[in-house]
Protein backbone atom coordinates (compact mmCIF):
# COMPACT_ATOMS: atom_id res chain seq x y z
CA UNK A 1 0.00 0.00 0.00
CA UNK A 2 1.67 3.25 -1.08
CA UNK A 3 0.88 6.73 0.24
CA UNK A 4 -1.07 8.65 -1.93
CA UNK A 5 -0.28 12.03 -0.14
CA UNK A 6 2.11 14.62 -1.68
CA UNK A 7 4.79 16.59 0.30
CA UNK A 8 3.43 20.45 0.61
CA UNK A 9 4.80 23.69 1.73
CA UNK A 10 2.67 25.99 3.34
CA UNK A 11 3.36 29.54 2.64
CA UNK A 12 1.56 32.55 4.21
CA UNK A 13 0.85 35.19 1.81
CA UNK A 14 -0.41 37.75 4.26
CA UNK A 15 -1.00 37.33 8.33
CA UNK A 16 -4.70 36.64 7.21
CA UNK A 17 -3.46 33.36 6.28
CA UNK A 18 -2.43 32.51 9.19
CA UNK A 19 -5.21 30.23 11.48
CA UNK A 20 -6.04 32.00 14.66
CA UNK A 21 -4.50 29.51 17.01
CA UNK A 22 -1.60 27.24 16.40
CA UNK A 23 -3.17 24.45 14.54
CA UNK A 24 -1.59 22.36 12.32
CA UNK A 25 -2.27 22.40 8.18
CA UNK A 26 -0.20 20.05 6.62
CA UNK A 27 1.97 17.07 7.12
CA UNK A 28 5.41 17.03 7.68
CA UNK A 29 6.43 15.35 4.22
CA UNK A 30 7.84 18.34 3.01
CA UNK A 31 10.64 17.41 5.39
CA UNK A 32 12.89 14.96 3.07
CA UNK A 33 15.17 13.79 6.29
CA UNK A 34 16.71 11.03 3.60
CA UNK A 35 20.07 13.49 3.92
CA UNK A 36 20.02 12.99 7.63
CA UNK A 37 22.05 9.49 6.39
CA UNK A 38 24.98 8.25 5.40
CA UNK A 39 24.64 4.54 4.96
CA UNK A 40 21.38 3.20 3.09
CA UNK A 41 19.40 0.09 3.44
CA UNK A 42 19.61 -1.82 0.04
CA UNK A 43 17.01 -4.77 -0.30
CA UNK A 44 18.19 -8.30 -1.93
CA UNK A 45 14.90 -9.18 -3.53
CA UNK A 46 16.06 -12.36 -4.23
CA UNK A 47 16.17 -13.64 -0.47
CA UNK A 48 13.22 -11.74 0.59
CA UNK A 49 10.54 -14.42 2.30
CA UNK A 50 7.83 -11.59 2.70
CA UNK A 51 7.64 -11.97 6.46
CA UNK A 52 7.00 -8.06 6.49
CA UNK A 53 9.68 -7.45 9.72
CA UNK A 54 11.08 -4.66 7.70
CA UNK A 55 8.24 -2.55 7.51
CA UNK A 56 6.89 -3.07 11.01
CA UNK A 57 9.47 -2.29 12.37
CA UNK A 58 10.91 0.91 10.61
CA UNK A 59 10.35 4.02 12.67
CA UNK A 60 10.47 6.46 9.70
CA UNK A 61 6.92 4.90 7.62
CA UNK A 62 9.63 4.51 4.30
CA UNK A 63 9.31 0.74 3.97
CA UNK A 64 6.29 0.31 1.70
CA UNK A 65 5.12 -2.74 0.00
CA UNK A 66 4.43 -2.84 -4.04
CA UNK A 67 3.46 -5.94 -5.78
CA UNK A 68 3.76 -7.61 -2.19
CA UNK A 69 7.60 -6.65 -2.05
CA UNK A 70 8.91 -3.95 0.67
CA UNK A 71 10.31 -1.08 -1.49
CA UNK A 72 12.01 1.82 0.68
CA UNK A 73 11.80 5.46 0.12
CA UNK A 74 15.14 6.77 -0.16
CA UNK A 75 13.42 10.11 0.68
CA UNK A 76 12.44 9.55 4.16
CA UNK A 77 14.62 6.85 5.06
CA UNK A 78 17.13 8.11 7.84
CA UNK A 79 19.34 4.92 8.02
CA UNK A 80 18.87 3.98 11.34
CA UNK A 81 19.54 0.15 9.83
CA UNK A 82 17.04 -1.82 11.87
CA UNK A 83 15.66 -3.25 9.49
CA UNK A 84 18.77 -4.46 8.37
CA UNK A 85 19.50 -6.08 11.76
CA UNK A 86 16.04 -7.35 11.96
CA UNK A 87 15.89 -9.23 8.90
CA UNK A 88 15.56 -12.85 9.21
CA UNK A 89 17.41 -13.75 6.25
CA UNK A 90 19.84 -10.89 6.25
CA UNK A 91 18.87 -9.89 3.16
CA UNK A 92 19.24 -5.80 3.43
CA UNK A 93 22.27 -4.57 3.58
CA UNK A 94 23.58 -1.46 4.99
CA UNK A 95 26.05 0.79 1.97
CA UNK A 96 27.89 3.48 1.56
CA UNK A 97 25.85 6.65 0.98
CA UNK A 98 27.79 7.66 -2.19
CA UNK A 99 28.17 11.46 -2.23
CA UNK B 1 11.27 -12.89 -8.00
CA UNK B 2 7.87 -15.01 -5.72
CA UNK B 3 5.10 -12.83 -6.39
CA UNK B 4 2.42 -15.81 -5.80
CA UNK B 5 3.00 -15.28 -2.34
CA UNK B 6 1.40 -12.71 -0.15
CA UNK B 7 3.25 -10.13 2.14
CA UNK B 8 2.66 -11.20 6.04
CA UNK B 9 1.04 -8.24 7.86
CA UNK B 10 1.17 -8.73 11.93
CA UNK B 11 -0.53 -5.35 11.97
CA UNK B 12 -3.18 -3.48 10.23
CA UNK B 13 -1.52 -1.63 6.95
CA UNK B 14 -3.60 1.74 7.98
CA UNK B 15 -1.14 4.57 9.03
CA UNK B 16 -1.81 7.58 11.00
CA UNK B 17 1.64 8.72 11.01
CA UNK B 18 3.21 10.22 8.14
CA UNK B 19 7.19 9.95 6.88
CA UNK B 20 9.00 13.26 7.70
CA UNK B 21 8.99 13.45 11.69
CA UNK B 22 11.88 14.62 13.23
CA UNK B 23 12.90 12.22 15.49
CA UNK B 24 16.27 10.73 15.94
CA UNK B 25 17.59 7.33 13.98
CA UNK B 26 16.12 4.09 15.55
CA UNK B 27 13.69 6.15 18.00
CA UNK B 28 11.39 3.78 20.00
CA UNK B 29 9.29 6.54 20.70
CA UNK B 30 8.28 6.99 17.18
CA UNK B 31 7.44 3.22 16.82
CA UNK B 32 5.60 3.63 19.91
CA UNK B 33 2.99 5.91 18.75
CA UNK B 34 2.94 3.90 15.42
CA UNK B 35 1.63 1.03 17.09
CA UNK B 36 -0.96 2.94 19.39
CA UNK B 37 -2.20 4.86 16.53
CA UNK B 38 -3.06 1.68 14.27
CA UNK B 39 -4.54 -0.02 17.27
CA UNK B 40 -6.95 3.34 18.05
CA UNK B 41 -7.96 4.03 14.92
CA UNK B 42 -8.80 7.73 13.02
CA UNK B 43 -11.05 8.57 15.97
CA UNK B 44 -8.69 9.63 18.75
CA UNK B 45 -7.41 13.05 20.10
CA UNK B 46 -3.93 13.55 21.73
CA UNK B 47 -2.75 15.37 24.59
CA UNK B 48 0.98 15.51 24.20
CA UNK B 49 3.07 17.84 27.43
CA UNK B 50 6.41 18.77 26.85
CA UNK B 51 8.10 15.45 25.92
CA UNK B 52 9.90 14.35 22.99
CA UNK B 53 6.84 13.84 21.24
CA UNK B 54 6.02 17.74 21.26
CA UNK B 55 9.15 17.80 18.89
CA UNK B 56 9.10 14.91 17.00
CA UNK B 57 5.77 15.86 15.52
CA UNK B 58 7.06 19.01 13.96
CA UNK B 59 6.76 22.93 14.07
CA UNK B 60 3.60 24.72 13.24
CA UNK B 61 1.79 24.54 10.84
CA UNK B 62 3.00 21.11 9.99
CA UNK B 63 2.14 17.97 11.84
CA UNK B 64 3.55 14.49 11.02
CA UNK B 65 -0.31 12.75 12.74
CA UNK B 66 -3.19 12.46 11.11
CA UNK B 67 -5.01 13.23 14.61
CA UNK B 68 -5.92 16.02 16.02
CA UNK B 69 -3.55 17.01 18.90
CA UNK B 70 -3.30 19.15 22.13
CA UNK B 71 -0.23 20.40 23.11
CA UNK B 72 -0.50 21.25 26.62
CA UNK B 73 1.53 22.45 30.01
CA UNK B 74 4.03 20.27 31.33
CA UNK B 75 2.50 18.75 34.45
CA UNK B 76 -0.91 18.63 33.15
CA UNK B 77 -1.07 15.84 30.75
CA UNK B 78 -3.88 13.97 32.39
CA UNK B 79 -5.83 16.77 33.18
CA UNK B 80 -6.08 18.04 30.07
CA UNK B 81 -7.25 14.91 28.64
CA UNK B 82 -9.91 14.63 30.86
CA UNK B 83 -10.96 18.32 30.04
CA UNK B 84 -11.18 17.05 26.43
CA UNK B 85 -12.80 14.35 27.21
CA UNK B 86 -15.49 16.11 29.51
CA UNK B 87 -15.89 18.90 26.61
CA UNK B 88 -16.25 16.75 23.75
CA UNK B 89 -19.06 14.49 26.08
CA UNK B 90 -20.78 17.99 26.34
CA UNK B 91 -20.80 17.97 22.41
CA UNK B 92 -22.58 14.64 22.44
CA UNK B 93 -19.26 12.88 21.36
CA UNK B 94 -18.61 9.52 23.01
CA UNK B 95 -16.63 7.52 20.65
CA UNK B 96 -13.31 9.14 20.54
CA UNK B 97 -10.83 7.76 22.53
CA UNK B 98 -8.64 10.60 24.28
CA UNK B 99 -5.40 9.27 25.01
CA UNK B 100 -2.56 11.47 26.77
CA UNK B 101 0.53 10.70 25.38
CA UNK B 102 3.53 11.66 27.92
CA UNK B 103 7.06 11.27 28.21
CA UNK B 104 8.59 9.78 31.72
CA UNK B 105 9.31 13.11 32.76
CA UNK B 106 5.71 14.15 32.26
CA UNK B 107 5.00 10.98 34.10
CA UNK B 108 6.77 9.73 36.54
CA UNK B 109 8.01 13.23 37.83
CA UNK B 110 5.99 16.51 36.61
CA UNK B 111 2.66 14.97 35.83
CA UNK B 112 2.35 12.83 38.80
CA UNK B 113 -0.11 14.99 40.34
CA UNK B 114 -2.16 15.29 37.81
CA UNK B 115 -2.32 11.61 37.06
CA UNK B 116 -2.84 10.46 40.34
CA UNK B 117 -6.17 12.94 40.51
CA UNK B 118 -7.35 11.58 37.44
CA UNK B 119 -7.06 8.03 38.36
CA UNK B 120 -8.25 9.03 41.62
CA UNK B 121 -12.00 10.30 39.73
CA UNK B 122 -11.26 7.44 37.52
CA UNK B 123 -11.82 10.18 34.29
CA UNK B 124 -12.63 8.36 31.02
CA UNK B 125 -8.91 8.40 29.21
CA UNK B 126 -6.76 6.73 27.69
CA UNK B 127 -3.23 7.67 29.55
CA UNK B 128 0.24 6.12 27.53
CA UNK B 129 3.72 7.18 29.14
CA UNK B 130 6.28 5.94 27.12
CA UNK B 131 9.66 5.21 29.21
CA UNK B 132 12.97 6.23 27.98
CA UNK B 133 14.73 6.38 31.47
CA UNK B 134 15.67 10.20 31.73
CA UNK B 135 14.91 13.80 30.24
CA UNK B 136 15.76 13.07 26.78
CA UNK B 137 14.42 16.00 25.01
CA UNK B 138 16.22 18.78 26.71
CA UNK B 139 19.51 16.27 26.67
CA UNK B 140 19.25 13.80 28.74
CA UNK B 141 19.03 14.95 32.88
CA UNK B 142 17.86 12.03 34.86
CA UNK B 143 14.15 11.38 35.90
CA UNK B 144 12.90 9.10 38.53
CA UNK B 145 12.32 6.75 35.56
CA UNK B 146 16.21 6.17 34.90
CA UNK B 147 17.64 3.09 36.30
CA UNK B 148 20.51 2.59 39.23
CA UNK B 149 23.46 3.28 37.61
CA UNK B 150 23.03 4.62 34.42
CA UNK B 151 24.77 7.83 33.36
CA UNK B 152 22.72 10.93 32.38
CA UNK B 153 24.48 14.73 32.04
CA UNK B 154 23.11 15.53 35.86
CA UNK B 155 24.56 11.79 36.67
CA UNK B 156 28.04 11.47 35.31
CA UNK B 157 30.15 8.63 35.78
CA UNK B 158 31.71 9.88 39.31
CA UNK B 159 28.24 10.30 40.47
CA UNK B 160 25.90 8.14 38.59
CA UNK B 161 22.53 7.85 39.90
CA UNK B 162 21.83 5.60 43.09
CA UNK B 163 18.35 4.73 43.73
CA UNK B 164 16.89 2.57 41.49
CA UNK B 165 13.70 3.31 38.67
CA UNK B 166 9.91 4.09 40.71
CA UNK B 167 7.49 1.79 40.14
CA UNK B 168 4.97 3.64 38.38
CA UNK B 169 2.73 0.52 38.05
CA UNK B 170 2.33 -0.23 41.66
CA UNK B 171 2.23 3.63 41.92
CA UNK B 172 -1.30 3.26 39.83
CA UNK B 173 -2.43 -0.12 40.88
CA UNK B 174 -2.39 1.16 44.39
CA UNK B 175 -5.53 3.70 42.37
CA UNK B 176 -7.57 0.53 41.92
CA UNK B 177 -8.14 2.25 37.91
CA UNK B 178 -9.62 -0.60 35.58
CA UNK B 179 -6.82 -1.52 33.11
CA UNK B 180 -2.57 -0.86 34.05
CA UNK B 181 -0.56 -2.58 31.00
CA UNK B 182 3.45 -2.79 30.15
CA UNK B 183 4.62 -3.20 27.03
CA UNK B 184 7.73 -2.83 25.07
CA UNK B 185 7.98 -1.70 21.28
CA UNK B 186 10.02 -5.36 20.96
CA UNK B 187 6.65 -6.91 21.21
CA UNK B 188 4.23 -4.83 18.44
CA UNK B 189 1.74 -7.33 18.87
CA UNK B 190 1.50 -7.35 22.33
CA UNK B 191 1.36 -3.75 22.12
CA UNK B 192 -1.09 -3.75 19.57
CA UNK B 193 -3.81 -5.96 21.71
CA UNK B 194 -3.34 -4.03 24.76
CA UNK B 195 -3.56 -0.76 22.91
CA UNK B 196 -7.17 -2.30 21.74
CA UNK B 197 -8.42 -3.63 24.85
CA UNK B 198 -7.74 -0.33 26.71
CA UNK B 199 -9.79 1.43 24.17
CA UNK B 200 -12.94 -0.62 25.01
CA UNK B 201 -12.37 0.09 28.71
CA UNK B 202 -14.26 2.79 30.60
CA UNK B 203 -12.49 4.62 32.85
CA UNK B 204 -8.86 5.19 33.53
CA UNK B 205 -6.15 3.36 31.95
CA UNK B 206 -2.93 3.06 32.02
CA UNK B 207 -0.18 1.73 29.28
CA UNK B 208 3.79 2.17 30.15
CA UNK B 209 5.70 1.31 26.98
CA UNK B 210 9.31 0.84 27.12
CA UNK B 211 10.86 3.12 24.03
CA UNK B 212 14.66 2.91 23.70
CA UNK B 213 16.96 6.04 23.20
CA UNK B 214 19.70 5.78 20.97
CA UNK B 215 20.84 9.24 21.70
CA UNK B 216 20.56 9.12 25.38
CA UNK B 217 21.32 5.97 25.78
CA UNK B 218 24.32 5.58 23.72
CA UNK B 219 23.74 2.60 22.12
CA UNK B 220 23.68 2.01 18.65
CA UNK B 221 20.27 2.44 16.83
CA UNK B 222 19.89 -0.42 14.94
CA UNK B 223 19.92 -1.94 18.33
CA UNK B 224 16.56 -0.26 19.23
CA UNK B 225 14.49 -3.34 18.55
CA UNK B 226 16.94 -5.99 20.34
CA UNK B 227 17.09 -3.50 23.78
CA UNK B 228 13.68 -3.86 24.01
CA UNK B 229 13.37 -7.02 23.59
CA UNK B 230 16.08 -7.97 25.91
CA UNK B 231 14.72 -5.70 28.53
CA UNK B 232 11.74 -8.03 28.37
CA UNK B 233 13.76 -11.61 28.25
CA UNK B 234 15.90 -10.79 31.32
CA UNK B 235 13.01 -9.55 33.43
CA UNK B 236 14.00 -6.02 34.51
CA UNK B 237 11.03 -5.19 32.33
CA UNK B 238 8.40 -7.13 33.30
CA UNK B 239 5.36 -6.99 30.41
CA UNK B 240 1.74 -8.05 32.73
CA UNK B 241 -1.17 -6.48 32.81
CA UNK B 242 -2.89 -5.14 36.14
CA UNK B 243 -7.15 -5.50 36.18
CA UNK B 244 -8.57 -2.93 39.08
CA UNK B 245 -5.21 -3.25 41.26
CA UNK B 246 -5.37 -6.50 42.24
CA UNK B 247 -5.73 -9.10 39.14
CA UNK B 248 -1.90 -9.49 37.87
CA UNK B 249 -1.50 -11.04 34.24
CA UNK B 250 2.16 -12.20 33.16
CA UNK B 251 1.36 -11.95 29.40
CA UNK B 252 5.07 -12.79 28.32
CA UNK B 253 6.27 -16.05 30.27
CA UNK B 254 10.29 -16.69 30.23
CA UNK B 255 11.21 -19.91 29.40
CA UNK B 256 14.73 -18.59 30.93
CA UNK B 257 15.71 -15.37 32.13
CA UNK B 258 18.66 -14.22 30.70
CA UNK B 259 21.48 -12.52 32.81
CA UNK B 260 21.42 -8.94 32.68
CA UNK B 261 24.89 -8.20 31.52
CA UNK B 262 24.62 -8.56 27.80
CA UNK B 263 21.67 -5.75 27.95
CA UNK B 264 24.13 -3.32 29.71
CA UNK B 265 26.81 -3.90 27.94
CA UNK B 266 25.46 -2.84 24.68
CA UNK B 267 24.52 0.32 26.03
CA UNK B 268 27.41 3.42 26.25
CA UNK B 269 25.55 4.41 29.50
CA UNK B 270 26.33 1.44 31.73
CA UNK B 271 29.85 1.03 30.45
CA UNK B 272 31.52 2.38 33.79
CA UNK B 273 29.50 0.18 35.68
CA UNK B 274 31.93 -2.81 38.01
CA UNK B 275 31.15 -6.41 38.57
CA UNK B 276 29.99 -6.00 42.15
CA UNK B 277 27.59 -3.12 41.01
CA UNK B 278 26.46 -5.42 38.12
CA UNK B 279 25.67 -8.34 40.45
CA UNK B 280 23.59 -5.93 43.01
CA UNK B 281 21.76 -4.91 39.79
CA UNK B 282 21.13 -8.54 38.83
CA UNK B 283 19.75 -9.09 42.62
CA UNK B 284 17.72 -6.40 42.37
CA UNK B 285 16.20 -7.64 39.18
CA UNK B 286 15.53 -11.24 41.05
CA UNK B 287 14.04 -9.25 43.66
CA UNK B 288 11.42 -7.32 41.57
CA UNK B 289 10.50 -10.12 39.33
CA UNK B 290 10.28 -12.85 42.33
CA UNK B 291 7.98 -10.29 43.64
CA UNK B 292 6.10 -9.97 40.76
CA UNK B 293 5.47 -13.72 40.21
CA UNK B 294 4.33 -14.29 43.70
CA UNK B 295 1.56 -11.60 42.84
CA UNK B 296 0.78 -13.36 39.94
CA UNK B 297 0.23 -16.54 41.51
CA UNK B 298 -1.81 -14.95 44.43
CA UNK B 299 -4.39 -13.33 41.84
CA UNK B 300 -4.56 -16.91 40.09
CA UNK B 301 -5.21 -18.58 43.04
CA UNK B 302 -7.86 -15.60 43.96
CA UNK B 303 -9.07 -16.57 40.28
CA UNK B 304 -10.08 -20.32 41.73
CA UNK B 305 -12.15 -19.63 44.82
CA UNK B 306 -15.25 -19.44 44.45
CA UNK B 307 -16.08 -16.45 46.59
Amino acid sequence: MRKKKRAQKIVFKSEKDVPLMAMSTGTMLHNKTGAWRNIKPVIDLDNCIQCGICWKFCPDVCIFVEDELPVIDYDYCKGCGICAEECPTKCIAMVEEEK
Amino acid sequence: MKKEKKMAFSLPEEELMNSGHLACQGCGAALAMRYVLKALGQKVVLCIPACCWSIIDGQFPYSSLDVPIFHCAFETAAVSASGVKAGLEMVGDTETTVVAWAGDGGTFDIGLQALSAVAERNDNILYVCYDNEAYMNTGIQRSSATPYGAWTTTTPVKHFKERPKKDIDAIMAAHRIPYIATASIGYPEDLFRKAKKAKEIEGTRFLHIYAPCPTGWKSRPEDTIKLARMVVQNATFPIYEIEWGEKYTLNIKLKEKKSISDYLKIQGRFRHLTKKEIASMQEEVDRKWERLLSLVNSSREKDQIPS
